[in-house]
C-alpha cells in the first residue's frame, strides 16, 4: 500500500534482460516435420519462438509476430498458412501448454486440407531454437506514479519485456510486475485494471511503453 | 586515441553501454583466455584486437593469444578449413600428426590458467587434450560448415565433444553436438573506418579518386570477386533495370589471385567493356575508407551471393541507411527483414526487378534505409556482440 503523497514502501526496481540464444540441434523442411518438433520440442522453445520474437524485434519486426508464422510465409512460401499461425494470441492463449497445443492443431488442420506437405523449395530451413534470459538491474527505482512513468519513459525496452510478458509467462505469476506494483505498492486499483488489460502481443514493446506511459500520465492528471 | 565504451553511447541503442557495465559487475575479475591462429589480417583478429581492450574496461581480466605453427601445420589447416566449408580435399595422416603435434607443442608455450577458454575456429582445437582441470573451454566457430566433409568434421568433433560449450554464428551452422550450442552473430564496429561516419567532404574526394561520378544512382556490391558473390549476375540485373533506370553499377572488391579469381575478372572486364557506367574497382583488403565512402554514395547495395558465410558487408551497408538487396544465402537472410529493410532475391531477375521498385520509389528506399539503420543498431553492433558474450561468460560461470 502507499504511504504518504503517493509513495510505495517500497520502490519498484526497473530490470532490463539479455537473451542468449540457444540452438537445440533440431530443424524442420516442411510443415510435417514442424508439427512434430512442435509437438517435442520444450517449452522453452515454444516460448523463445512466441513470445521471446518481442524481445528481439522492439522496433521493427517481420510480418507477423511469432518465428513461426514468418518461416511459413516467407520461407515456406505458404501465406494461407502463415496468416493462420500469425493470428494466434498467446495473450489469450494462456499458457505455453495451450499455446503449443493451439500451433499444433492449426499444423494438423492445415495438413489435413493440403493435397500435399508443404516443403521448403528455396527458402531456409527452421531451426527451433530456446533461450536464457539474464535479468540486469536497470539502475532506475521509483517510489511514486510520477518517478514509475519517468523510468518507464528511459529504461531500456528489454525491461518492458522483463516486467510484462516475461513476469507471467516464464516466471508463471498470474500478473505482470507492473500490475502488481501499482496495485499493491501505490494501491492504485483502477490504473492497475488498466494496465493489466493492456495486450502486450498486440504491439511491439515501444507500442506497449507507450500505451503504459500514456495510462500513466492520464493517472496522474486525474490526481491533481 | 583508444576507443571506450563511452564513445559507443551515441551509436548504439540506448541504455546498453549502461546495461553492459551492469552485466560485467558479477563478472569483474574473472579470467578470460582467446586463442585464435592470426594477430591480423582476419575477420577475427580483427574482432578479437577490437573486443579485448573493451572487455578489460568492464573489468574482466581478458587476454588474447594467439598459437604458431609452420607451413606443414598451416597447410593442414588450409585443407581443413576448405573441407569443413563443404570443398572436396583430403586430410591425410601425415596432416592429421602435424595438426596435433602442432597444438601440443603450443600447449607448452601458453598458459590456460583462466576460468573460461575460448577458442576460435578450427586451428587451435586439439588444445582441449591439454586443458587444466579448472576453467570452461568454449569452442566459438566463425566458419560456414552447414555441409562440412564427413571426414574433417569426424576429426574435429573427437575433440569438440570434449568442450562445455559451441558457439556459432547461424543456426544452419550448429551440428549434432552433446554439448549446449549457442548462437551469437558476429558483429561490425561503427566506430571503426570502415563504419565510421564519414563528411560529405570525404565521400566526394574518396569517389573523385576512384574516378566513380555521381550524376546518377549507383548500385554497389562491394564484396570479393569471387564466384559465390555472383558478380557476372549482378552485371546482368543491372542490364535489365537500366532499361527503364538510368543507373551507375559499381563492383568494388579485392580479386583473388587463384587461376579461378583471374578467369572471372577477365569476364568481367568483358561484360563491363562497353558501358562507361560499370565500374570495376580493383581494391586492397584494407581499402575501408573507400568501400565506406562507396557504400554511402550508393543508392542501393547489393550483395547477390549465392554462398556466403554470415555476410557482414550487408549489415555495414544497413549501418549506412541503405537498402539493400541480398542474395538467398547464409546469414544474408538473417539480417534482411523482407520488404522492411531490403529484399532477398532467388534469381537475376529478381534482383533487377527490386533495383526497379527501389529506384522508381525514392520514398520506400529511404524508409527501408532508415529501418536497416535501426536494425543494424540493435543486432549487429559490437555492442550487442560484447552483450552475448558477458551472457555467455555469465552462463558458463553460474
Amino acid at each position: 500500500m502507499s504511504g504518504k503523497n503517493g509513495e510505495a514502501k517500497h520502490p519498484f526496481q526497473f530490470m532490463a534482460c539479455w537473451e542468449l540464444r540457444e540452438m537445440l540441434g533440431r530443424r524442420a523442411a516442411d510443415v510435417q516435420e514442424l508439427l512434430d518438433g512442435l509437438e517435442e520440442v520444450p517449452l522453452d522453445s515454444i516460448y523463445f519462438h512466441t513470445h521471446s520474437y518481442f524481445l528481439r524485434h522492439p522496433y521493427i519486426s517481420g510480418p507477423y509476430p511469432n518465428d513461426f508464422a514468418n518461416w511459413a510465409a516467407i520461407q515456406l512460401r505458404d501465406r494461407v498458412l502463415g496468416e493462420r499461425l500469425a493470428v494466434i494470441d498467446p495473450f489469450e492463449v494462456g499458457d505455453l501448454e495451450a499455446l503449443r497445443n493451439e500451433l499444433v492443431t492449426i499444423l494438423d488442420d492445415h495438413l489435413s486440407h493440403v493435397g500435399s506437405v508443404p516443403r521448403i523449395a528455396y527458402g531456409e530451413l527452421f531451426f527451433f531454437m530456446q533461450s536464457r534470459i539474464l535479468a540486469v538491474p536497470a539502475g532506475i527505482k521509483a517510489r511514486t506514479l510520477t518517478e514509475f512513468r519517468e523510468g518507464l519513459e528511459r529504461v531500456d525496452s528489454s525491461a518492458v519485456y522483463f516486467h510484462v510478458l516475461a513476469a507471467i509467462t516464464r516466471k508463471g505469476k498470474r500478473r505482470n510486475d507492473f500490475v502488481s506494483w501499482i496495485e499493491d505498492g501505490l494501491g492504485v486499483k483502477e490504473l492497475a485494471g488498466r494496465v493489466a488489460a493492456i495486450n502486450p502481443y498486440a504491439t511491439s514493446l515501444e507500442g506497449v511503453r507507450k500505451n503504459l506511459v500514456e495510462l500513466c500520465e492520464s493517472a496522474e492528471r486525474a490526481a491533481h | 586515441m583508444a576507443v571506450t565504451l563511452d564513445d559507443y553511447r551515441t551509436v548504439s541503442p540506448p541504455g546498453s553501454v549502461d546495461i553492459l557495465r551492469r552485466m560485467a559487475e558479477k563478472l569483474r575479475s574473472r579470467r578470460v583466455l582467446r586463442i585464435n591462429a592470426n594477430r591480423s589480417g582476419t575477420g577475427v583478429a580483427e574482432m578479437l584486437e577490437r573486443h579485448t581492450p573493451l572487455l578489460q574496461e568492464l573489468g574482466i581480466d581478458a587476454r588474447w593469444e594467439v598459437m604458431r605453427g609452420g607451413e606443414g601445420f598451416q597447410a593442414a589447416c588450409q585443407v581443413l578449413y576448405n573441407m569443413l566449408q563443404g570443398e572436396e580435399d583430403r586430410f591425410s595422416e601425415e596432416m592429421l600428426q602435424q595438426f596435433v603435434a602442432t597444438n601440443r607443442e603450443n600447449a607448452q608455450q601458453l598458459s590456460f590458467d583462466a576460468d573460461v577458454v575460448v577458442i576460435h575456429d578450427h586451428q587451435p582445437v586439439p588444445l582441449i587434450d591439454i586443458r587444466p582441470q579448472e576453467g570452461k573451454w568454449v569452442w566459438r566457430c566463425h566458419l560456414d560448415i552447414a555441409r562440412p566433409q564427413r571426414k574433417a568434421w569426424a576429426m574435429l568433433r573427437q575433440f569438440l565433444v570434449k568442450y562445455d560449450a559451441a558457439v556459432f554464428s547461424l543456426p544452419k551452422f550448429a551440428q549434432r553436438l552433446p554439448i549446449p550450442q549457442f548462437l551469437i552473430y558476429p558483429s561490425i564496429d561503427p566506430l571503426s573506418d570502415k563504419n565510421r561516419e564519414l563528411s560529405e567532404l570525404e565521400i566526394g574526394a574518396t569517389l573523385d579518386r576512384l574516378g566513380i561520378p555521381r550524376d546518377k544512382p549507383i548500385l554497389l556490391q562491394a564484396s570479393r570477386f569471387h564466384r559465390f558473390k555472383d558478380p557476372v549476375g549482378v552485371i546482368e540485373a543491372y542490364r535489365i533495370a537500366k532499361k527503364q533506370n538510368d543507373c551507375r553499377l559499381v563492383l568494388a572488391g579485392t580479386p583473388t589471385s587463384d587461376e579461378e579469381g583471374r578467369r572471372l575478372f577477365a569476364e568481367l572486364e568483358e561484360a563491363a567493356a562497353n558501358d562507361r557506367d560499370v565500374h570495376l574497382l580493383r581494391l586492397p583488403e584494407t581499402a575501408d575508407i573507400e568501400i565506406n565512402a562507396l557504400q554511402r554514395a550508393a543508392t542501393i547495395v547489393i550483395q547477390k551471393s549465392t554462398r556466403e558465410g554470415f555476410g557482414l558487408m550487408v549489415a555495414e551497408a544497413m549501418w549506412k541507411g541503405k537498402p539493400v538487396i541480398g542474395g538467398f544465402a547464409g546469414g544474408i537472410t538473417a539480417q534482411l527483414i523482407y520488404e522492411v529493410t531490403g529484399y532477398t532475391v532467388n534469381s537475376v531477375e529478381g534482383c533487377a526487378y527490386r533495383i526497379r521498385t527501389l529506384l522508381n520509389n525514392p520514398e520506400l528506399a529511404a524508409k527501408m534505409g532508415k529501418d536497416a539503420r535501426e536494425f543494424a543498431r540493435w543486432h549487429f553492433l559490437i555492442t550487442r556482440n560484447l552483450g552475448d558474450y558477458l551472457a555467455l561468460l555469465t552462463t558458463l560461470l553460474r
